[in-house]
């Protein structure tokens, strides 16, 4: 077991593409670290630069206080499941998680005992002489898992492990990875593209895009307090809705309304600024009544779908606005509209999703009164897309270990 | 008839006219290996009484004065030496090119067909001198030089494309399980393109066996001439019989040996072997 700690890693690739950007991130020893982001943002390259399978273009990477740089894979003792599972299709399951101790020339009647060890906790103990042709995805993926834990290393490295399972079976092994995770306490670097796995699995997140360290903290930092309209717009789902606004005057204009700037806009001068609020922080009126009326804004709009389903509601309407551009916003449309229908940041069509009660009775094609939580408004700077709103002195920033 | 059998009985005619082309020489050669030598000239397809003696011929006297012995094992170890050296080799080759990344790497595949292309004939004159100065004529390792020069490039080509099959997620995770490249490649890739080996051994091992021009033309005794130059050089019972019988029926023992060699591999020539290292 160790900390991990990348230090101005940066990988350049040999036709000059700059994969990975001056990264740092400190992995505390024990601790369960997720790098998400769409794909093609460098994760699983950080990954493989951990791990030893790509060279480190400069900067210093240090396994358990040691610098590893020019270490071979076989001298950092790591251990990585690889997303397609690269299990060895000529040995038997014991053999394939025996493999790394048979190696590290282990005496036979050991490596039975790890071998069994790790095959009873992952169940597969009466799997142990089939080859992997023979097993199914999930019993592949759990003999990855295997031949990582078998090992006690320093640290697992996973990359993307749970991607090639159908829904379902994604869901158990998700449990399953954090269980095994906190129960043999070793650092873990996990990649992954979906944002429900890092928010459920990590101890910590930390998001990437385009080769660089957009935020690292913990799944609820991010979600409360994303640091700029990527993090806001990826971490959440369905995702922060966006729309225009504007700051004049202490007042900020919504396409929905006015409201006090307050200490809202960090003192920032009149302009033009991007809002986020997030679905939750919409309701029915009608549901809510007058109660928490008064730090809000009510509005009407028109209810172009409604989808029940049975604990929540979710109401789609869209808002007159001249749309809202940012590179960041269209990074996230190609990586996250097929994935979660994310329609709201589409160019030029706001449409709005707000996640009502179930109680709630809007219908599709009427006009609802809705009501918005301002106290939860996000605001960003439309051309660096940094917030204006994460607050200043929270966890996000701080990237060293707790 | 749908099209399906409409399809499958043209494929049967098809494959039954190319068996019959190819084996009636055969069956022709096993007839006339059986006949007696005075019936060899009976124009009969099939023998009417069937003799052994032209196998019994070619085994005769021993290894000192049997002309079949010594060549059969001649052609069997120089073919074998042959094929163990050009697929170590050619592993190693095949493994840098279809997984390094390396300058010249182009010029070397092109450099290695180019040398497969190369009529052998050309290279016969200047190899037998060559061979005679260095004293290398008439041994061993006269005809494997050559025929691993030959037989290299087609090892090499069969195996890149095997070896470029194999994902290379299985190596790095056996990099991260600890192996050095050399383990990495022994015990996962190369077990894994064990498909790939055979095929290759498959075909270098029949280049060797078969070759006559290098045979006939770099021995001249029988300490390292091989089967097919031997038999250039059988004689009848007399001098006005002609050695067609013995011919025949040693050409048919050497046929043998591939058809063994082709089914003992043909087993391990599973594809598919990788089915489970990944996902999709």
């Amino acid at each position: 077991m160790a900390e991990i700690v990348l230090d101005g890693v940066t990988k350049v690739f040999a036709d000059g593409y700059e994969a990975v950007k001056e990264m740092d991130l400190d992995i505390a020893d024990g601790e369960f670290m997720i790098l998400v982001g769409p794909s093609g943002c460098g994760k699983s390259t950080a990954l493989r630069m951990i791990a030893g399978l790509e060279d480190i273009s400069s900067g210093e990477l240090k396994i358990g206080e040691q610098v590893v740089n020019d270490k071979a894979p076989k001298e950092r003792d790591i251990a990585m499941v690889f997303q397609n599972y690269a299990l060895y299709p000529h040995m038997t399951v014991r053999e394939n998680m025996g493999f790394a101790l048979k190696l590290a020339g282990t005496d036979k009647a050991e490596i039975d005992e790890k071998v069994e060890g790790a095959a009873r906790t992952l169940d597969l103990t009466e799997h142990l002489d089939r080859r992997p042709v023979n097993l199914s995805g999930g019993q592949r993926q759990r003999v990855a898992m295997g031949r990582a834990i078998v090992r006690d290393p320093k640290a697992f490295l996973m990359d993307e492990p749970l991607s090639n399972l159908d829904a379902k079976l994604r869901v158990q092994m998700r449990t399953e990875v954090s269980r095994l995770q906190s129960q043999l306490g070793t650092t873990t670097v996990y990649v992954t593209h979906d944002q429900t796995e890092a928010m459920t699995l990590g101890d910590r997140v930390a998001v990437m895009r385009a080769g660089a360290l957009q935020q690292v903290g913990t799944p609820a930092d991010l979600y409360d307090n994303p640091r700029n309209l990527f993090v806001a717009g990826f971490i959440g789902s369905p995702a922060m809705n966006f729309m225009p606004a504007e700051l004049s005057g202490g007042k900020v204009k919504l396409p929905i309304g006015e409201i006090d700037a307050g200490d809202l806009a960090g003192g920032r001068g009149d302009g033009k600024v991007v809002a986020g609020l997030r679905p939750e922080n919409f309701e029915d009126v009608a549901v809510i009544g007058d109660l928490k009326q008064e730090r809000g804004l009510v509005f009407e709009a028109e209810v172009d779908l409604v989808e029940s389903l049975g604990s929540d509601l979710f109401a789609y309407f869209h808002i007159e606005s001249e749309g809202v551009q940012s590179d960041q916003l269209a990074d996230l449309v190609e990586d996250r509209l097929d994935e979660t229908g994310a329609a709201n940041i589409r160019e030029g069509h706001e449409q709005v999703v707000a996640r009502l009660d179930p109680t709630s009775k809007v219908k599709r094609g009427e006009t609802a009164e809705l009501w918005a939580d301002t106290a939860k408004l996000h605001l960003f700077d439309p051309e660096s897309g940094e917030s204006l709103t994460a607050k200043r002195d929270s966890g996000s920033r701080d990237n060293s270990v707790h | 008839m749908g099209r399906g059998s409409r399809d499958y009985a043209s494929w049967t005619v098809a494959i039954v006219l190319v068996l019959v082309f190819a084996l009636i020489p055969v069956i022709w050669l096993i007839s006339l290996s059986l006949k007696p030598p005075e019936a060899i000239t009976d124009q009969r397809f099939l023998p009417s009484e069937i003799s052994f003696d032209n196998y019994k011929s070619l085994f005769e006297g021993g290894i000192s004065d049997s002309p079949f012995i010594k060549p059969l094992i001649n052609s069997i170890v120089i073919a074998l030496i042959t094929t163990v050296i050009a697929i170590t080799l050619a592993s190693f080759a095949a493994y840098a090119i279809a997984r390094l990344e390396f300058p010249g790497k182009r010029l070397i595949l092109a450099g290695a067909l180019a040398i497969a292309m190369f009529p052998p004939i050309s290279t016969v004159g200047p190899l037998f001198d060559m061979w005679r100065a260095l004293g290398l004529y008439d041994t061993y390792p006269g005809l494997i030089i050559p025929y691993l020069t030959f037989s290299l490039p087609l090892a090499i080509y069969v195996l890149v494309a095997f070896f470029r099959e194999i994902p290379w997620d299985l190596e790095q995770a056996a990099q991260v399980d600890g192996a050095t490249p050399f383990q990495a490649f022994t015990k996962v890739i190369v077990p894994l393109a064990a498909p790939g080996v055979f095929t290759a051994a498959i075909l270098v091992f029949i280049f060797a066996w078969n070759d006559f021009l290098f045979a006939i033309s770099l021995t001249s005794s029988d300490a390292s001439r091989t089967v097919p130059a031997a038999l250039a050089f059988f004689t009848g019972e007399s001098s006005f019989t002609q050695p067609t019988g013995s011919i025949a029926a040693a050409a048919v023992v050497v046929t043998v040996p591939i058809i063994v060699f082709v089914l003992f591999f043909q087993r391990r020539i599973v594809s598919g072997l990788t089915a489970g290292a990944v996902k999709g």
